[in-house]
């Protein structure tokens, strides 16, 4: 019996790989894609870069509209962030299912949140901007949707997991509902919350730079203009300023992890 | 005096399990009772089906001469406040202090505007602290409760569940995750509140042996049924066979 099972598991893993290099072999013949030609044409764009991709003394003089571009994208995404970590609170506390006992208002909420989830947010943008235009306020909502459905996800199973056997016993004293949310619930999940807030925050100053080319503003639109007219120098000084904005980002964001957590 | 009166007492699970059939007894005030049965034989189910954490399917439960089964949110807190409850695993918010934790006892008299902002009387702190000293705690008060022991944790449990004044404090296997010495401290704690306060236990034991020790009066279930229901003198190994629904031989205590 037990050589059986070993046989079963290489032959499932015989199918596996078969599988994997079948629909590998298949795109590569759909899209014409040849391996040879992608690898060596990687120190051809290296050497590309190197010549015409770097910031230099004309492009300095962007440096005041580029920052000051970054700042309105940065913002916006902090913005978007918070205001839809709050909602999402909201949401999560009647997704829960320590939290809610309404198992149809929990499923629904569920259901919304993975809808807005699942929806890119260069999608939602594209969607958005038939009813906003070519505006700030486009970014906002994408980003705005898609954080609002990924941390509703989150913070449910964060208050499921961190809260459950606390909310029992505060129960079991007579506390209500809002006193076991606000004396148990949130003092267990903090940590935690505040993580995932700060997750998405990082998240989102990325995707903003890439929503920004499709709505026309903010620092995605900026690279886009400079590229398309040809001033590589500019745009490589606009690519360096946001790689270094995220890294700050990311550096404060692991600072507030380790003293909260 | 009678406390507690549960009668004809059933509960049946979504999905058709059967954790209770018609369960009867009655506790007095005072009283030290130990249920004892095998795992998954209703003892928690029983337990939460007296401050109502579990709606029984059938039966009636009296407590302190009032019908609790068809008691709504505010009769429901006010049953709850006069009810303790102490867990396996202590269910305390581990990020709180212990004072905090302690007074989350006292949720259930308050407003609920009150209880969100934590707004406590001087008198009730004085009291939090009062309570922590008898359970040897004083200098734990401020600690974060997951820097504390399992035995102190209990403790702990034990604090949340005195300051609520109740006539009655269920203790859910209160010891089964703690090694003998605190176990000792622990028991030790609960019998005084009983003899002292005069505050009834009921406990969920695992333990045949404390509960013997212990206890005024057993409970033996199994299978969602009481097969015993007596003074521990009077509990024979034949009982605890039956109970455990095992042989002569096969139990530990053997």
């Amino acid at each position: 019996m037990k050589l059986d099972i070993f046989k079963k598991r290489k032959k499932q893993l015989a199918i596996f790989w078969t599988g994997i290099i079948a629909v590998t072999l298949g795109s590569m013949i759909i899209t014409g894609y040849d391996p040879v030609l992608g690898i060596t044409s990687v120190p051809k764009a290296i050497i590309w870069a190197c010549s015409n991709f770097y910031p230099n003394e004309k492009s300095l003089s962007r440096l005041p509209i580029i920052l000051s571009k970054l700042r309105e994208t940065v913002l916006l995404s902090i913005a978007a962030t918070t205001t839809a970590s709050i909602l999402a609170l909201l949401f999560s506390l009647l997704g829960s299912k320590t939290t809610s006992d309404n198992r149809i208002i929990s499923t629904i909420t569920r259901l919304i949140a993975s809808v807005f989830r699942n929806v890119p947010d260069t999608v939602w943008a594209m969607v958005l901007l038939f009813s906003f235009g070519q505006n700030a306020m486009t970014g906002y909502f994408a980003l705005f949707f898609t954080t609002f459905g990924v941390l509703t996800r989150a913070f449910i199973e964060t208050i499921d997991e961190a809260s459950g056997d606390s909310v029992e016993a505060l129960k079991s004293t007579g506390a209500s509902y809002f006193q076991i949310v606000s004396q148990a619930v949130i003092p267990s999940s903090t940590p935690q919350l505040i993580s995932w807030v700060l997750f998405m925050l990082e998240t989102n100053i990325r995707s903003s730079t890439l929503i920004g080319l499709l709505t026309g503003t903010g620092i995605g639109y900026t690279f886009s203009m400079y590229y398309k007219s040809m001033n590589y120098n500019a745009a490589s000084l606009v690519v360096i300023a946001i790689v270094l904005s995220v890294f700050v980002i990311e550096f404060t964001s692991n600072y507030i992890r380790r003293v909260i957590l | 005096m009678t406390i507690l009166e549960v009668s004809g007492l059933s509960k049946e699970y979504k999905g058709g399990t059967k954790a209770l059939t018609n369960v009867s007894f009655s506790v007095k005030e005072g009283e030290f009772v130990s249920i004892i049965g095998p795992s998954g034989a209703g003892k928690s189910t029983l337990l939460r089906c007296i401050n109502r954490m579990v709606d029984a399917s059938e039966g009636d439960i009296n407590f302190n001469g009032e019908s609790v089964k068809e008691f709504k949110k505010k009769d429901l807190r006010n049953l709850r406040t006069k009810i303790g409850m102490i867990f396996q695993h202590y269910n305390l918010v581990n990020r709180l202090s212990v004072v905090e934790n302690v007074l989350h006892g006292r949720l259930g008299y308050k407003t609920t505007f009150e209880g969100i902002l934590g707004i406590y009387k001087e008198s009730e702190k004085k009291k939090a602290f009062d309570i922590l000293n008898k359970l040897g705690l004083q200098e734990q008060a401020y600690k974060r409760c997951d820097q504390l022991s399992g035995g102190q944790k209990q403790r702990v449990g034990i604090a949340r569940a005195l300051i609520q004044d109740p006539k009655m404090i269920l203790c859910d296997e209160p010891i089964a995750s703690l090694d003998p010495n605190a176990s000792k401290i622990i028991m030790d704690h609960l019998k005084n509140i009983n003899t002292e306060m005069g505050i009834t236990c009921i406990f969920n034991l695992h333990q045949v042996d404390v509960a013997l020790r212990y206890s005024d009066r057993i409970i033996g279930i199994n299978c969602g049924r009481v097969i015993f229901d007596g003074k521990p003198e009077d509990l024979t190994k034949n009982d605890v066979h039956n109970i455990y629904g095992s042989q002569v031989g096969e139990l530990i205590t053997d």
